[in-house]
């Protein structure tokens, strides 16, 4: 059925579209400059916000480790739940919510797609499975390769198109969207109790570094001409100190980059941190945004604190070790046979201790520091830093200095003497936050048909009930909070699926997933070489290893242009 | 005057029933219309209170506190009483999962037997049971890590296994017999039963104290022997022993108590070798 939103204030900052009073059109699932009227079903939108629907780029919502954490955690669930609704299952929420709960919650805020950010190549499946049962939204997985034998030796021994081959096929296989790298072969040290410190620390057995791994993948993805850069999480992530190893991370693809972005720093602000050990933590934002600043080769995104209690989990088993060892609490580890490993740790962050209130600074100050909205993408690692539910928080912390200091008299004083956080008086315009949200995602991910309004664009829009004409986003920022939690309308694909945060139809949103430009026969010496290591190493035979295109409810292959073969 | 409230299942409820509002605190002030329209869950149905049960309001003077009489076939009703901060809810017959759960005051007294989760995670008043009790007495729900904080329960007959789960203090006492990992993960508190129990009473427990009276099959080897005590104090009350102390979990580097009977315990006796050599 056709669309007409009208009277609305529309910001599109792709196309130029600055608070305008516009109607906008949708025939079959996409924006269109004109429909018929007399047919069209109309939504009246007079005073209200419209911005193209939310794109998170990191959000733990399907896979292996979700699930365990869901396992884990019994209480997490006890007191949050989704009742059976005409348009909805039953489900349960908390910082690890049930597979349908996450996409009601995703569409009542206003996003309609979302990535699953770290997926084990041979547990790509169980995350398929739990994708296909996420409603709503479009959603699509990034496949672990940074401790991945077969990548290690193949960069060892400098045979990038090789590794680019091989990486192709799993994409293609186990339909990934983009290469996510954490720890480079840190989680393969940690096999052996061990870890790497640095980005020169040899890695364990392989004699690789993870300078190597990183420039090696970043090579690959260049030669995929693949839609995202190479999606990192970077050593010593997590631990005082480690701006350096961020900072010399980002130096060495430096020379690599062409006019794309060709990395992407995730959950930047647990890579900012300055300082001995825990007692002198302090933010090295200024650090991080100046280089940041200064160079256009990289992204990042947030990882923004909330304070409350969470649910961390990540591919980086030693990084979990770590928290279970702060905090005490019960802890899983995973160590997934050649490919990777992983813990989860649940964790609560606390206002008034001195590392959390520094962690939850140093989030905003990179988001502030640097200049450029497009470079910088809201997240919380959902649900390390906190759960996807609480993103209209950190918006209203961006686009208002007020909403910042009310929240910065509660943390803890010592964080508060040597934080840079109260003396910064930039507050984002609402084009800046939608940047952030929307344009700069869609922009990452290769998504050039979502993050803005324009025609031919997917009609994925979200409709709030504020006047931005009228609301004054830096002292009224608490109607933006609430307007943010429950989208008037969102509406995926042409249809309006929830409105005033209630579900209103049945709708399964796409999977994409990355189709290997290669010829099959091109793999023939590749598949050999893997069977031999396959019946060797792993618990399963290749023949069971590629997952078919059926089994992706709503499949959305993308295709990409190697140099490679052409 | 007070109002006393009697509550009658209406037929053999055979889905499980959530009536988290069976309290005095949900009850009091409402009318009989009101108090029969408070909602229940039977199965995954929302359904009125008084679609499940007859409710009557009676007139009384005898009495300062509200008083709910729960009567019937309550085997598959869930959390009656949760959350209760004051009043008395006696119920005649077997109740199901949840009795009093984060029980916060008043009194609950149940005629036969309790489901699993009996006073789970409550924190103040007082729950007597004269039948059995299921599993996890006092046990907060499973993955939270802080059990029954205070209060009272009181099993004369009974109870299953993981009594006292994660209990952090306050009182449990059975009369009858205890089942398997009695006290497990216990960081305070007390449990005293005076019939017999199976064995790993104790496991991972870091505080409080286990009184057993009748027999135990065996002590886990975390625990070391201490010393032999004439007796010991449970609540407000002294129970006379003799009693092997023993101390532990030291898996857990914890510093609770089993006080174990030494004339229901024969087998134990040549521990008694250990105190020569202190």
């Amino acid at each position: 059925m056709d669309l007409l939103i009208i009277n609305g204030v529309v910001y599109d900052p792709i196309n130029s579209v600055n608070g305008e009073r516009m109607d906008i059109a949708v025939h079959n699932g996409k924006i269109v400059g004109h429909v018929n009227d007399s047919e069209a079903k109309v939504i009246d939108a007079s005073n209200m916000l419209i911005m193209s629907g939310g794109v998170d780029i990191h959000s733990h919502i399907a896979g292996p480790k979700v699930n365990a954490g869901r396992l884990l955690r019994p209480e997490d669930h006890v007191n949050d739940f989704e009742v059976k609704g005409p348009f909805i299952r039953s489900g349960v929420g908390g910082s690890v919510p049930s597979t349908f709960t996450t996409g009601y919650r995703y569409a009542r805020m206003g996003y309609t797609t979302v990535m699953e950010p770290a997926t084990p190549p041979i547990k790509t499946r169980h995350t398929h499975d739990e994708l296909n049962d996420t409603p709503i939204i479009d959603k699509a997985c990034y496949i672990l390769f940074g401790n991945n034998w077969f990548v290690l030796e193949y960069l060892k021994d400098n045979r990038v198109e090789d590794c680019a081959e091989y990486v192709s096929w799993i994409l293609d296989a186990l339909k990934g969207y983009a290469v996510k790298v954490v720890n480079p072969g840190g989680v393969e040290a940690w096999g052996w109790g061990e870890n790497v410190r640095g980005i020169d620390d040899v890695v364990p057995n392989f004699g690789i570094t993870p300078r190597e791994i990183i420039r090696g993948l970043c090579k690959v993805n260049t030669l995929l001409g693949l839609p995202h850069s190479v999606h990192l999480h970077t050593n010593n992530l997590g631990r005082p100190g480690n701006y350096q190893t961020t900072l010399d991370t980002m130096r060495c693809v430096e020379d690599l980059a062409d006019v794309d972005p060709i990395l992407h720093i995730t959950h930047c602000q647990f890579s900012s941190f300055k300082g001995d050990d825990w007692t002198n933590l302090t933010s090295a934002a200024p650090e991080i945004s100046d280089y940041v600043n200064k160079h256009s080769h990289v992204t990042l995104d947030m990882g923004q604190i909330i304070f409350t209690e969470t649910t961390t989990m990540t591919a980086d088993g030693p990084h979990e070790y770590m928290i279970h060892g702060i905090s005490g609490n019960k802890w899983v580890n995973l160590d997934i046979e050649a490919e990777t490993g992983g813990g989860v740790v649940p964790y609560t962050y606390k206002p008034k201790s001195y590392v959390n209130a520094t962690q939850w600074t140093i989030g905003l100050e990179l988001a502030l520091m640097i200049d450029d909205p497009w470079k910088i993408m809201l997240s919380t690692d959902h649900p390390n830093a906190g759960p996807f539910v609480e993103y209209p928080s950190i918006m209203s912390w961006l686009i208002s200095k007020y909403a910042r200091q009310k929240s910065l008299e509660k943390v803890n004083k010592k964080t508060l003497r040597r934080s840079h956080l109260s003396d910064l008086d930039r507050e984002l315009s609402l084009s800046e936050l939608i940047v952030m949200t929307r344009c700069s995602p869609s922009k990452a991910l290769g998504l050039d048909k979502k993050g803005h309004l324009g025609v031919g664009a997917d009609a994925d829009i979200a409709i709030f009930d504020i006047d931005p004409m009228r609301v004054d986003t830096s002292k009224e920022y608490l109607k933006y909070d609430r307007a943010f939690r429950r989208a008037a309308y969102t509406i995926k694909d042409g249809i309006v699926v929830a409105r005033n945060g209630e579900i209103t139809t049945r709708h399964t949103g796409k999977t994409l997933w990355i189709k290997s430009g290669f010829p099959q026969e091109a793999f023939g010496s590749l598949i050999n070489e893997l069977r031999e290591r396959f019946e060797r190493y792993y618990t399963i035979q290749l023949d069971n290893y590629p997952i078919d295109e059926s089994c992706l409810t709503n499949s959305k292959p993308v295709f990409t242009q190697s140099s490679l073969w052409s | 005057m007070m109002v006393q409230v009697k509550i009658t299942a209406k037929k053999t409820l055979i889905l499980p029933v959530d009536a988290e509002v069976i309290t005095p605190d949900a009850i009091d002030s409402l009318s009989l219309s009101k108090v029969e329209s408070l909602y229940v869950w039977e199965g995954n149905r929302r359904r009125p209170l008084g679609e499940l049960f007859d409710v009557e309001f009676i007139d009384s003077d005898e009495d300062d506190a509200l008083t709910l009489w729960v009567r019937g076939d309550l085997k598959s009703v869930r959390r009656i009483g949760s959350h209760m901060s004051f009043g008395r809810i006696l119920i005649d017959g077997d109740v199901g999962m949840y009795l009093g759960e984060n029980m916060k005051g008043g009194m609950i007294q149940v005629k036969g037997n309790a489901g699993s989760w009996l006073g789970s995670d409550m924190n103040a008043g007082l729950i007597e049971v004269l039948g059995d009790a299921g599993d996890f007495v006092g046990a907060p729900p499973r993955g939270l890590t802080r059990g029954m904080s205070g209060g009272r329960i009181h099993v004369k007959g009974s109870v299953g296994n993981e009594c006292g789960c994660w209990m952090d203090d306050g009182v449990i006492i059975v009369d009858g017999d205890l089942g398997l990992f009695g006290g497990i993960h216990m960081r305070g508190g007390v449990i005293l039963t005076r019939g017999n129990t199976l064995s790993r009473i104790g496991a991972g427990m870091v505080n409080g104290k286990v009184v057993v009276l009748g027999n135990v099959p065996s002590i886990l080897p975390s625990f070391t022997f201490e010393e032999i005590r004439k007796s010991t104090r449970v609540g407000n009350d002294r129970v006379e022993g003799p009693f092997y102390m023993f101390s532990g979990d030291l898996a857990e580097d914890g510093k609770g108590r089993l006080y174990i009977a030494i004339s229901e315990n024969n087998h134990l006796h040549f521990i008694e070798k250990y105190l020569e050599v202190k």
